[in-house]
């Protein structure tokens, strides 16, 4: 009882990487709480999901396994969870920020009344006295996040519900499996006993998934660039940097609203969170909202004309120029230079 | 179609946190909001542009916007009215005020309820806390089928919405049954701009508090004249919302802290765009194998 949870997700089979990122966490964060660790798998075919959720620590894991209930889809996912933890009473459940955990988390936290927090970019538990009644809390979340564009850092608690909730983006933490796996203990839900008709009003008619193409989170090289690009053509040239120099290109998300990138591309907190070993930002200014998803790259060169941008406080190399005369002078001296 | 369609907006005017100037932080580290622009919240926008779009392909059907916030919010709903939805409310009370998402739906569905609609259409988040909840937990507070990320509302259709989705690596198309809910992506069209005969039409909209302002004869006749000028307000007593769901005591959320953002400054090495500079530093990337 008073556990944590993680709901994993799973597309043919296979969990996604968001999931075994916060398995990874929760195993953390269980260890300082003394408590167990959790795995939620809702979906069709999971026999033998339970291996690949042990590696990465789940203790217990609840399958919920039915036709009906792939592919995702909110009602039938939420109907079960929310019965689940009525009945376990978890202390913490976290979800993945991603189209799925951002549709379901906020539907389960209003059906139980607990808080959520979305898109935190870390996890620690704390305590807390209340100020106006000097109540004390031991060991809550603190679930901490980018507030208002990103110009601040918010630290929120639950004081008073259960289970306190938070969704995490995909790259925030660290995927780690465990030297010994673990051979959780299933247990096989029943769910009829929480789903009915009416939980199926959406129907999926179609649905095209490709596996993702871009991947700039695997990336050891990344050019990005800005809203100071200023046009979709300009993006060109950093494609061309990339390929010489064997990265990929991501963009800041004023650039993505701009549509000078796909956002695929896009690194920040509503992004994607990159460690490269280099980082070129180009015509980025280094809004927290950005810099949150890139400052644990091991290099960080900055092109910009304004020598003061804040992007030049987190870099190594501030190259206070015109980019698009920096850039071609890039591709010139590394293929003069390179063998 | 058997009966014409009742299309509720939920909208929010927020801060413009794209555009933080200088003089956005206090010195005490608190934000400034009165130095950020007040604006439509972007997806909301392109809410209310497939509620439109709703409009245009069935004839009848009413969109009305619905917003939560201070009195000067009521600019958001004419915003709306100019660019073609048929009015708007207001639902503004001091007790709605430190509500945290789970509050604030709350108090949105209960004004929901009064409206009555068969689709509510709202932006996928708002921009000012990017948290994309108050969509789904308002659907949840009615009892109503979710759908979020749309990009396309196609049709309407034997009692059924047909909507496209964009979702991870992909998109999907769904139907449901309503009343249900729709949250729009940016990725969906851009809102159509203000219309010059609807601009005329409601640019003397307001609410009561806004007329109180106001002591002039003249307009007073011409809002009587005009019902479609008076934009409601509505309080915490007018959508039968229980106080106990409100502000600070109806949220399980509290912020136990607030930093600012203090860039950990190290010594960059700054260098020109001069061919010297250049070569020297992909010299020195090749030579500690950073690249190549």
């Amino acid at each position: 009882m008073n556990n944590i949870f993680v709901y994993c997700e799973i597309e043919n089979g296979k969990v996604a990487d968001v999931s075994l990122e916060l398995l990874t966490k929760g195993r953390t964060l269980a260890k300082t709480l003394g408590c167990k660790l959790e795995a939620l798998a809702i979906g069709h075919n999971l026999q033998g999901i339970e291996k690949e959720l042990g590696k990465y620590g789940a203790e217990i894991v609840h399958v919920a396994d039915c036709e009906c209930l792939a592919p995702y889809r909110t009602l039938p996912h939420a109907a079960i969870i929310c019965g689940i933890f009525k009945e376990e009473k978890p202390q913490i459940a976290l979800f993945g920020a991603t189209t799925v955990g951002r549709d379901l988390a906020p539907r389960v936290s209003s059906t139980l009344h607990s808080g959520l927090t979305a898109d935190c970019t870390s996890l620690e538990i704390g305590n807390h006295i209340e100020n106006k009644t000097g109540k004390e809390y031991t060991d809550l979340l603190y679930q901490i996040r980018p507030a208002f564009g990103g110009n601040i850092i918010a630290t929120i608690i639950n004081p008073d519900h259960r289970p306190q909730m938070a969704t995490v983006r995909e790259g925030v933490m660290k995927k780690e499996a465990l030297a010994q796996p673990v051979s959780p203990e299933i247990k096989q839900v029943d769910v009829k006993k929480y789903v009915n008709d009416a939980d199926f009003a959406v129907r999926i008619i179609e649905r095209h998934i490709q596996e993702k193409k871009i991947n700039i989170k695997g990336a050891s090289i990344i050019v990005a660039g800005g809203y100071g690009m200023g046009s979709k053509e300009n993006f060109e040239m950093l494609y061309e940097l990339a390929e010489v120099l064997g990265g990929e290109v991501g963009a800041s998300r004023a650039a993505v609203d701009a549509g000078f990138a796909d956002h695929a591309r896009q690194v920040g907190q509503t992004g994607v969170t990159v460690r490269p070993k280099l980082y070129i930002a180009c015509g980025i200014s280094g809004q927290i909202q950005h810099t949150a998803g890139m400052d644990g790259s091991a290099m960080v060169i900055s092109i910009n004309n304004d020598p003061e941008a804040p992007i030049n406080k987190l870099a190594d190399y501030a190259i206070t120029g015109d980019v698009m005369e920096v850039i071609p002078k890039m591709i010139k001296y590394y293929k003069e230079n390179s063998k | 179609m058997k009966q014409p369609l009742k299309i509720v907006v939920l909208a929010k005017q927020v801060p413009d946190t794209r555009n933080v100037g200088k003089d956005a932080m206090k010195e005490d580290g608190t934000v400034n909001r009165a130095a950020l622009p007040a604006i439509f919240n972007p997806e909301d926008l392109n809410a209310l542009e497939q509620a439109l779009i709703v409009k245009d392909k069935y004839p009848g059907t009413t969109v009305t916007i619905l917003t939560m916030g201070p009195s000067r919010a009521a600019d958001i709903i004419r915003e709306g009215m100019f660019r073609g939805a048929d009015g708007g409310v207001l639902l503004t009370d001091r007790k709605f005020a430190g509500s945290d998402t789970l509050a604030t739906s709350y108090a949105l569905s209960c004004a929901v309820k009064k409206l009555s609609p068969d689709i509510i259409i709202a932006g996928r988040q708002a921009i000012d806390g990017d948290t994309a909840q108050v969509g789904p937990q308002v659907a949840e507070k009615l009892g109503i089928p979710q759908v979020t990320y749309a990009e396309d509302i196609e049709k309407v259709e034997g009692g059924e919405v047909y909507i496209k989705r964009r979702i991870e690596n992909g998109v999907e198309q769904v139907v449901s049954t309503y009343p249900m809910l729709i949250t729009v992506n940016a990725s969906a069209p851009e809102c159509r701009p203000r219309n010059a005969k609807l601009v005329m039409k409601y640019k003397h909209a307001k609410t009561a508090t806004e007329k109180q302002e106001i002591e002039n004869d003249y307009f007073s006749d011409l809002c009587n004249a005009r019902p479609y000028l008076s934009i409601p307000e509505w309080g915490v007593t007018d959508v039968d919302a229980d106080v106990a769901n409100l502000g600070l005591s109806g949220s399980p959320t509290k912020v136990k802290k607030i930093e600012n953002i203090v860039f950990q400054a190290k010594e960059a090495k700054r260098l020109t765009a001069s061919d010297e500079d250049i070569s020297g530093l992909m010299k020195e990337l090749i030579a500690s194998h950073t690249i190549g």
